[in-house]
């Protein structure tokens, strides 16, 4: 009996040492102070104000949604494209490939952005769109490979065998077949690459101009500098999203795992 | 035959536009980063004559003429002001001096009402064969030099390497705290993670899944978000010293951050999933009914965990220890945010490298022994969960 209330009351420290600094946050996005501690004087949504109207944090949020759904767009069709690649057992080096494409996942990010930085400089693309998005594509494939490959796997080749027999030709298989039994971890993949992008700090701090602060960038600075409670308004923003993007994949890879 | 040459050559189709963008875009950035490691082209670019007479110098004797006509030759040439400034930095690390000489060189040398007859007039110190010795070695256009000073090592006058004086020597302070601090984490999520893993796959229904989504949640909130919530935590009018004076267990706030406990706080909460994730995975392949055989043959619990749980769970908390580690040692935001100076660890100082001081040079060095760290655990990492049965 002893052990068995150690145990409990181990697991629920534990939960509290884990989910509590995300919820202890949250109201602090409501003070109308401009300190961000508690106890909080009054509630007001100032902060939100100062994050939809301030130029700073609403140019750092659509700089955010471009840089995002431009990686989105580029990771999605790449990982995509090179998870199907991957499903033919007789390409040579199948596996060293495959470790290529997870490894931006391992490399420390510090690292790839010097890299990065002398290599957009080279090419004249630092402070550009197009360098950001680049720089976060090579971190969010790695998430869309996974996401598409794990559902790839999942895909009973006999069905392919079958509307092929049937006469359709290869496009048509992967049209009407393939990639609608994928598209459950294609879209997960895709949410996957959004919220890479979205949270990326590192790879901005070094290719992004002044220009292309993302809402990530603006909350590390701002953290760095001028704290403010406009941080709490953006975490209860981002921990939103956060569940929004969770139940998105948790229903596809519950509607991917019924269809098995 | 024909078929599946055909399917061989569609699947390369859609592997290559991926492959050829992590080539471009990852692979080559890491080498061009270590080739900013190792290449020393600021003196060969200046000093193309000088550096073909030099190759008949012997090291030792005093400048001859022909040496000193080329350097004029060189130094003449040059309309590159940055260049210059480059070439002369990388002269004065080498030797000291180099600054006011090249000044005083440069400007008698742009003097083209009475040109000097030979470098010696310009400066007496042209004539010592130490400065000749440093352009000399700085003339190849590869160096070892930044990778030396990245672990406080450096060649003296004779090429000999040795540790740098105690005044340069911050590198290896840095990689020693940035494994001790990832060491640290590793450990506490493994104190924490491990019990909690084996609490959570002896449970079922509700009670697993409300473990597991406290898991999973802060693993996919925000990086930031969580940094930022531990910085809201932990200052000093902070919720927990809030708590702490409240219920009267310290009299005076606690310094928890900008320094080591709150890095050590902060980072064991944003990696602890990453321990109990993989533990949790194997313990769920084992048999439920181990623990009781063990207890019904006659083992105590702490024997039966000994002897059956653990060995068959080590491989878990192999690989999970590993995936914490290999990300704490390349942490730059938390401790960025959350940290002191005291605690700053390798990438805040490649960042300071690269965008503080541009030394390329530098940063590339320290990041390819970063990189080279990671890359030999991650494989360790890889070899240890292929071999995991039953996994795709």
């Amino acid at each position: 009996m002893p052990m068995k209330i150690a145990k409990a009351t181990f697991a629920t420290l534990t939960i509290l040492f884990l989910v509590a600094p995300l919820i202890a946050i949250l109201p602090l996005a409501f003070t109308s102070s401009v300190i961000l501690t508690y106890p909080i004087p009054s509630w007001s949504l100032r902060w939100f104000e100062e994050l939809f109207f301030a130029d700073a944090w609403r140019r750092a949020i659509v700089n955010s949604l471009i840089i995002g759904t431009g990686t989105t767009l580029l990771a999605t069709v790449l990982g995509t494209a090179a998870s199907l690649g991957l499903r033919n057992r007789l390409i040579f080096f199948r596996g060293t490939i495959r470790t290529l494409f997870l490894l931006p996942m391992v490399v420390p990010a510090v690292v790839l952005g010097v890299g990065m930085q002398v290599l957009l400089a080279g090419f004249g693309l630092t402070n550009s769109y197009l360098g950001v998005i680049i720089a976060h594509t090579v971190v969010a494939v790695p998430f869309v490979i996974v996401s598409v490959t794990g559902a790839l796997a999942g895909i009973d080749e006999r069905v392919e065998l079958a509307a092929q027999s049937l006469g359709a030709a290869p496009i048509t298989v992967f049209r009407r077949v393939t990639l609608p039994l994928a598209m459950p971890g294609v879209l997960s993949g895709a949410v996957l690459a959004f919220a890479t992008s979205l949270d990326e700090v590192v790879l901005t701090l070094f290719v992004a101009g002044p220009n292309q602060r993302t809402l990530a960038r603006q909350m590390f600075s701002s953290i760095r500098e001028n704290i403010s409670p406009a941080i709490a308004a953006a975490a209860f923003l981002f921990i939103a999203a956060t569940i929004a993007i969770g139940l998105v994949v948790v229903l596809s890879r519950s509607m991917l795992a019924k269809r098995r | 035959m024909s078929a599946t040459s055909s399917r061989t050559g569609r699947s390369l189709l859609l592997l290559a536009p991926l492959l050829l963008f992590l080539v471009g875009f990852f692979v080559w950035p890491l080498f061009s980063m270590m080739s900013q490691a190792v290449s020393d082209p600021a003196v060969l670019k200046l000093l193309p004559r000088s550096a073909e007479v030099l190759t008949g110098w012997d090291r030792k004797s005093p400048p001859s003429m022909a040496m000193q006509a080329a350097m004029m030759e060189d130094l003449k040439a040059v309309d590159d002001d940055q260049a210059l400034g480059d070439m002369v930095r990388r002269l004065n690390s080498a030797r000291s001096g180099f600054r006011t000489l090249m000044g005083k060189t440069t400007s008698a040398l742009a003097d083209t009402a009475n040109p000097p007859a030979d470098l010696i007039s310009i400066d007496k110190r042209w004539e010592k064969p130490e400065f000749w010795l440093a352009i000399a070695d700085a003339l190849s256009p590869y160096t070892d030099r930044n990778l030396l000073a990245a672990v406080d090592l450096g060649r003296n006058a004779a090429g000999a390497i040795e540790h740098l004086p105690p005044d340069q020597s911050v590198n290896r302070v840095i990689l020693v705290r940035t494994f001790w601090i990832a060491a640290l984490v590793t450990f506490f999520c493994a104190a924490i993670g491990f019990p909690y893993a084996i609490i959570a796959a002896s449970l079922d229904g509700w009670k697993r899944d409300l473990m597991l989504a406290a898991v999973l949640l802060p693993l996919w909130t925000s990086l930031l978000v969580r940094t930022a919530a531990w910085f809201i935590l932990l200052q000093e009018k902070g919720l927990i010293n809030d708590l702490l004076l409240t219920l009267g267990i310290v009299n005076s706030p606690l310094a928890l951050i900008f320094n080591r406990t709150g890095v050590i706080i902060a980072m064991t909460h944003v990696l602890l999933p990453f321990m109990v994730l993989p533990i949790y995975s194997v313990l769920i392949t084992i048999p439920k009914n181990l623990m009781p055989a063990a207890a019904s043959l006659g083992a105590p619990p702490l024997r039966a965990f000994v002897r059956v749980l653990l060995p068959l769970s080590l491989r878990g908390v192999a690989s999970g220890g590993l995936l914490v580690f290999i990300s704490a040692i390349g942490y730059y935001i938390t401790p960025a945010l959350i940290g002191g100076p005291g605690d700053q660890m390798i990438s805040s100082i490649i960042a300071f490298y690269a965008t503080g001081s541009a030394n390329w040079g530098m940063a590339g060095a320290l990041g390819m022994v970063l990189l080279v760290a990671t890359l030999l655990l991650y494989s360790v990492y890889a070899r240890l969960s292929s071999e995991e049965p039953g996994r795709r």
